[in-house]
């Protein structure tokens, strides 16, 4: 028996001689992966990119009148003008990656269950862990570095796309160009993202994750449940303690002010505060329970 | 070696007992069929083996606890559990590169090597494929995994008798070596037969027959009984009789054949009609109960 017993950890340490696939690179597979299953991941950002450049282009119609109009404005307030496009742009693709976000994690560990593929999944070495990690890389990673590409790369065709009407009309390049400041718009759109979209909405998505581990059925309404919580809490309690939170997660903190433009709530947020705020820590850490749980569920919950 | 060891293995889903305590070994080399009802454990013995439930009581695969290192024993195990789980999605090109991609054992030549004998093309998802297409293309995936255990869980299920014969021909001639082992259930029973080197019949979460091949054949013999020897054969006691166009069919454990031809017409006892005697005589028993 002890024989055997050597003979198995032998031949199983020869094996692991072999077979040695880092972690990292399991991890790049499964990040793959979501990408070949999920290609609204991408597609939808460029579509969206697409429309709103064709529209772009026809509004650029209208330019050489509000050049003319924006003469007698002062600098600042022309620099506001011509940006104002770029601005919208950016908000709304980090509209659209946030609902395919939405929906991306809902389906991400509840679509595998539904059409058994988590058999498949599971058969092959690459542990709950590294899947959900891979799976919440999307949201938290993938997703506000597209939205920031696909978005400066939108800025320099707008960009490209005014040049045709100014020369034509000899206003020329120079007129709008210089007050359009890209590199500043897109420095402030990719801090945006990161601090807001990825850290500071992270227990979003891995709320929403869990419960796409959890649900047996219609994900949608365990994803929107703490609404009900916040409802029950008005009507028993008469207090808004845990709707607050909500609203403070998803408006941001008080110094990132909500719904303004995006830029100009960069003008609010100081690198140094939101790191320090205890608010972003405490999401962090609600957003690593999450997803703790989300690795247990997935190891337990059978194919639906 | 043991490839499965277990020992008392016992899983509860609320009020049913799925396994009732299980003991169980399983050596190198072996091809196991594990024979069962619907709803008798055999899946669930399976997940356990493949550490995809927990359970209770003690059991080793390939020297480890399936449930706590169940990352590290995938290595080395590989699983097949029924025809429809490939993603959808997938293209054939996308589920090689991704397998090549995770799994240590996985030889692309050899998996490339098994489609090229189909007319699976490389750019079509999934979804496009025939059932049995995507049978083929699972098994190209596995086989062309070294792993040491390989367990099938009803792999040729809604399969037509082609597919189902070319899926054993082919494991049986270029999968299976005398290093591997191969768990494999089905309902098709008298296909498997020729196939496996040891049968097990799983029956309310109990093992209540084991058996290699070799004893099977060379223990139990069925007689088509003639009409005048019919009650000295129902005292020889055979473990089950039925009747077939008017003639008795008995079986018989551990008789010479000698005695048994002067009976009527001897012939070894397929797993099939054990299976029947065995787990039927139970089911009726426990009816009458």
């Amino acid at each position: 028996m002890n024989i055997q017993a050597n003979t198995i950890q032998e031949s199983s340490q020869q094996s692991q001689a072999i077979a040695v696939i880092p972690a990292s690179r399991r991890l790049y597979w499964s990040v793959r992966r979501e990408l070949w299953e999920n290609r609204s991941i991408y597609m939808a950002p460029l579509a969206v990119a697409a429309l709103f450049l064709a529209g772009f282009f026809i509004s650029t119609g209208h330019l050489p009148s509000q050049v003319r109009a924006a003469a007698a404005l002062s600098a600042a307030q022309q620099q506001e003008l011509f940006e104002q496009p770029y601005n919208f742009a950016a908000l709304l693709l980090m509209g659209t990656t946030g609902i395919v976000a939405f929906f991306y994690c809902l389906d991400a560990l509840y679509g595998e269950r539904r059409d058994r593929s988590i058999l498949f999944w599971k058969s092959l070495p690459v542990s709950d862990l590294t899947t959900v990690l891979a799976k919440a890389s999307i949201p938290l990673l993938i997703l506000p570095l597209l939205t920031f590409a696909i978005t400066v790369v939108t800025f320099w065709i707008m960009l490209l796309l005014t040049a045709p009407v100014l020369l034509a009309t000899g206003l020329g390049v120079a007129t709008v160009w210089p007050h359009v400041g890209l590199w500043q718009i897109s420095q402030g759109l990719l801090f945006h993202l990161l601090t807001v979209h990825a850290l500071w909405y992270a227990p979003f998505y891995c709320w929403w994750l869990l419960v796409s581990a959890w649900a047996k059925r219609t994900p949608f309404l365990w994803a929107v449940s703490p609404l009900a919580i916040a409802v029950v809490e008005k009507v028993a309690f008469n207090t808004t303690h845990f709707a607050g939170i909500l609203i403070h997660r998803f408006g941001g903190e008080d110094y990132n002010a909500p719904f303004p433009m995006p830029m100009d709530q960069m003008a609010h947020l100081h690198p140094l505060m939101f790191l320090t705020s205890s608010g972003l820590w405490s999401g962090l850490a609600v957003s690593a329970l999450f997803l703790a749980v989300a690795v247990r569920l997935r190891r337990y919950r059978d194919p639906i | 070696m043991a490839y499965i060891e277990a020992h008392g293995l016992r899983k509860v889903f609320g009020k049913t007992i799925a396994l009732d305590g299980i003991d169980l070994r399983v050596e190198e080399g072996r091809i196991l069929g594990l024979i069962g009802p619907n709803g008798a454990g055999k899946t669930t013995a399976l997940n356990a083996i493949l550490g995809l439930t927990p359970y209770q009581g003690e059991l080793k695969v390939l020297g480890r606890n399936p449930w706590t290192e169940r990352n590290q024993l995938m290595c080395d195990i590989c699983f097949v559990s029924d025809v429809a789980v490939l993603p959808r999605w997938i293209r054939v090109s996308q589920a090689i590169d991704y397998v090549a991609g995770v799994h240590p054992r996985f030889d692309r030549a050899k998996a490339e090597g098994f489609l090229a004998r189909t007319s699976i093309n490389r750019a079509s998802r999934v979804r496009q494929l025939s059932k049995g297409m995507v049978a083929q293309l699972h098994l190209a995936l596995v086989m062309a995994i070294d792993a040491k255990l390989l367990v099938l869980d009803e792999p040729t299920l809604g399969l037509d008798i082609l597919y189902r014969k070319q899926f054993y021909d082919s494991l049986l001639n270029d999968y299976f070596d005398r290093s591997r082992t191969i768990i494999l259930t089905t309902h098709q029973v008298e296909e498997i037969e020729h196939v496996l080197t040891d049968v097990m019949f799983i029956h309310r979460g109990r093992i209540v027959f084991n058996r290699s091949m070799e004893e099977v054949e060379s223990r139990y013999f069925e007689v088509s009984v003639r009409p005048e020897q019919v009650a000295a054969a129902r005292a020889l006691k055979p473990i089950h009789e039925r009747e077939v166009l008017g003639r008795s069919i008995m079986l018989f454990d551990h008789l010479d054949h000698p005695q048994l031809a002067a009976l009527g017409e001897v012939r070894t006892a397929g797993i099939a009609d054990l299976f029947v005697a065995i787990i039927g005589s139970q089911a009726v028993a426990q009816g009458a109960r």
